[in-house]
């Protein structure tokens, strides 16, 4: 049936499932939005306040749901809004489907009015990106995309696709999702190479090998990345665990890869891990990675990096293998895949000697608790108390961020949504948005600093209008927490640009913004305030006053060994 | 074998717009000088072939081979052994000539090296010489001495001897020999 490429565009979108959109109008992508309109009740938007915001959200949405999160954006500073949101759905491999629309084929490459070279741009931070140039290549290319998202490690694509194309005419087929890999480009594409649509069937021969080293080691280790959680292995994950009786730390990346109460978790590995991860992954025998690039806030120091062990990485994508760190062994296949494999071949083993070494340690910081202010240890526990269990939390980046995953336990991927390759200040409100969205009958909570939630704070316009109840749990200390620490530690306590002593009055704000919100500084405040939070069933800022000069612990330097702790 | 060398690689990739520069990104974002990049398509028009010369060692070669696989438009990827490729450029030297006598010992020089004259005019001529890096660079320590008005080079391009061919090395078996485990 013949189609304009803005009705293509929908239709493919359709076949995809997507029923969710992220996004900002603007000139060139009209077409596009006029369709929308006739699409209304089948296709959801979401209005965001900024296209960062809108992005940020198509990636808590992925990343909370594991379907792919779709956004639209114009041209111009459209496309480059989103550019930060990008690099981070590309950094914590997250699913998302970027569709721009550019200034019309005729006007391409004359610095027309909102025309920006996106893909050219966007090259370094998507798995793939293309410019649309002819309508008949529309419906295949949209397919491509998705598939490319979603598979292997998932990641960023963008499409960009000038105006002209979206009102353009051309023949479109309607094509079950199924049948995608087996016709036109994608089919060409999958027999040729299949291994970027698809997981390699891990080798056999390499889990056998493993398998052995297991039951050879004394000392076995494990680190649960967020390939884990990408792949949602972590039933898999958690019985192999208990298989091998092997403590478990994991990376940022992987909270909600492991039951973070299981006997068997040691905490968060690296520069503010645990003393019980740090001390384990040191003295192991045999280290097991999986799904983790041990990125440099992770090994700190590669070269002595579980120096007494041999160092197993299981990751499905072959460019991380030794990247970072010379691994003994590795295993190339998705994370599910491997540990089902291995736990056909692993006998139940027992390590009590081992366990008793590391379970010596800490395997969580104690923080004073004192009566009469607020600790960030006091308003975690009290948060994670009366909210439900399997609250979504969302975070910025910084002191809270650390804070909240060594305070809460995660139990399912998904449910910690953080931007912890990027480090991206302000991804928090805009992902809990689109957590809230995909998951309308669960709690998010929000969790952020004073610094981060000024950055992105305008969504609390589009979590207001769409009646999203986000809890938001702001730690005020009135400085960029995190920076502020290294200028203690290591500048000598100078406060360069750190101090933020300034507007808004975040519970005034809430406010002029329709929302609930409560400045609290004890700890039945806080009570209060989280109650009255469940109730109001909207979005709800609770501002909790604490001390500037809070600190995160334990803390090993950058590039320090990794039991080196700064302070413990 | 872990010293940075001069290596080869060559990859297919899909003939399209755009695709060189998602190659050469990669180098770049690595810190990666590229010595040497030749590109033409090849017999199946919707092909190109990219011959890519760099100073790395093995590890960042491995790494580099397995960043490329992972493009989409990237058909196959093959680092070729010195030992048992080919590798030839095409460097075009126009050299100042002004009188007969210089210009007879540049033909001179240039039969001994097999280079063609493809151009004279009444105060220059220019070479062509086909050869591998230290050939090239012989005639042209030789023809110093005349003065080089002007040197172009089209980068080196590979093939592997014998009938071994890039497509055996597509993506996917390239993944399972790649780094086999060291234990």
């Amino acid at each position: 049936m013949q189609r304009n490429g803005a009705q293509i565009l929908m239709e493919c979108l359709l076949e995809q499932g997507v029923d969710t959109i992220f996004g900002y109008p603007g000139g060139t992508i009209l077409n596009v939005y006029d369709e929308l309109y006739h699409y209304e009740g089948r296709v959801k938007h979401i209005l965001a306040a900024h296209e960062q915001g809108a992005c940020h959200a198509a990636d808590g949405y992925a990343r909370s749901t594991g379907k792919v999160g779709v956004c639209f954006t114009t041209s111009g500073p459209g496309a480059t809004n989103m550019v930060t949101a990008i690099a981070t759905a590309y950094m914590d491999s997250s699913p998302i489907v970027c569709i721009t629309c550019n200034v019309s084929t005729d006007l391409i490459g004359k610095d027309s009015f909102q025309e920006v070279d996106i893909t050219g741009v966007t090259m370094p931070i998507t798995k793939c990106n293309y410019l649309v140039r002819d309508v008949k290549d529309l419906a295949d290319t949209v397919r491509e995309a998705f598939a490319i998202a979603r598979s292997g490690r998932p990641g960023p694509v963008l499409l960009d696709i000038p105006k002209n194309v979206t009102a353009q005419i051309a023949e479109y087929e309607p094509m079950a999702r199924k049948d995608h890999g087996t016709s036109g480009r994608l089919g060409t594409l999958m027999k040729r190479s299949s291994l970027n649509f698809q997981a390699p069937e891990p080798d056999h021969g390499d889990i056998d090998l493993l398998a052995e080293m297991i039951l050879r080691a004394k000392k076995p280790m494990l680190i649960c990345g967020g390939g884990v959680v990408r792949s949602r292995a972590h039933r898999e994950f958690e019985s192999f665990a208990n298989r091998i009786d092997a403590p478990v730390a994991i990376t940022v990346m992987g909270a909600g890869g492991f039951r973070g109460k299981n006997r068997l978790a040691t905490g968060m590995i690296g520069m503010h891990g645990t003393q019980a991860s740090n001390m384990a992954v040191d003295a192991c025998d045999l280290l097991i990675a999986v799904g983790c690039r041990f990125s440099d806030r992770v090994a700190l120091q590669p070269s002595t990096f579980a120096q007494n062990a041999q160092i197993v990485q299981i990751d499905i994508d072959r460019s991380e293998i030794n990247k970072n760190v010379e691994t003994d062994h590795h295993i190339i296949g998705d994370a599910k895949r491997v540990l089902e494999l291995l736990l056909e071949r692993v006998p139940q083993l027992q390590h009590d000697e081992w366990k008793e070494y590391v379970f010596s340690f800490p395997t969580e910081t104690y923080y004073d608790e004192v009566e009469h202010r607020l600790t960030p240890g006091q308003i975690l526990s009290t948060t994670a108390r009366i909210l439900p269990h399997d609250t979504i939390v969302s975070t910025d980046v910084g002191q809270h961020q650390m804070w909240a995953i060594q305070h809460f336990h995660f139990d399912y991927p998904g449910q910690l949504l953080t931007s912890g390759g990027f480090g991206t200040m302000g991804f928090g409100l805009g992902a809990a948005i689109g957590a809230q969205v995909g998951n309308p009958d669960k709690t998010v909570l929000h969790v952020t600093g004073d610094g981060g939630f000024r950055m992105n704070l305008n969504e609390l316009a589009t979590e207001q209008y769409y009646k999203l109840p986000i809890i938001t749990i702001l730690f005020n200390n009135g400085t960029l927490g995190m920076v502020r620490q290294w200028q203690t530690l290591i500048y000598q306590g100078h406060y360069s640009q750190t101090t933020l002593d300034r507007a808004p009055d975040f519970v005034k704000l809430a406010e002029a913004f329709g929302l609930g919100g409560r400045r609290v500084s004890s700890v039945s405040e806080l009570e209060e305030a989280l109650h009255e939070a469940l109730e109001s069933g909207k979005g709800y800022i609770i501002d909790c006053i604490i001390d500037i000069d809070e600190m995160v612990r334990p803390m090993v330097g950058g590039g320090s060994h990794i039991t080196q702790f700064m302070i413990d | 074998m872990n010293e940075p060398l001069r290596r080869t690689l060559a990859v297919l990739v899909d003939n399209e717009a755009g695709v060189l520069s998602r190659v050469v990104r990669l180098f770049s974002g690595k810190g990666y000088n590229i010595e040497s990049l030749a590109v033409g398509t090849t017999d199946d028009p919707n092909v190109s072939r990219i011959t890519i010369e760099l100073i790395v060692d093995e590890k960042q070669m491995l790494l580099v081979c397995n960043q490329l696989r992972k493009l989409i438009c990237v058909h196959s990827v093959k680092p070729l052994h010195p030992d048992h490729s080919i590798r030839r450029e095409l460097v075009l030297i126009k050299v100042l000539a002004r009188t007969s006598e210089t210009r007879n010992e540049v033909i001179q020089i240039a039969n001994i090296f097999r280079a063609s004259i493809i151009d004279v005019s009444i105060s220059s001529i220019t070479l062509a010489v086909i050869g591998d890096e230290s050939k090239a660079e012989a005639i042209q320590n030789l023809l110093k001495e005349f003065g080089i008005l002007e040197l172009v080079r089209t980068g080196m391009v590979a093939l592997e001897r014998g009938q071994y061919t890039i497509d055996e090395q597509t993506k996917e078996k390239g993944e399972f020999d790649y780094g086999k485990n060291v234990l």
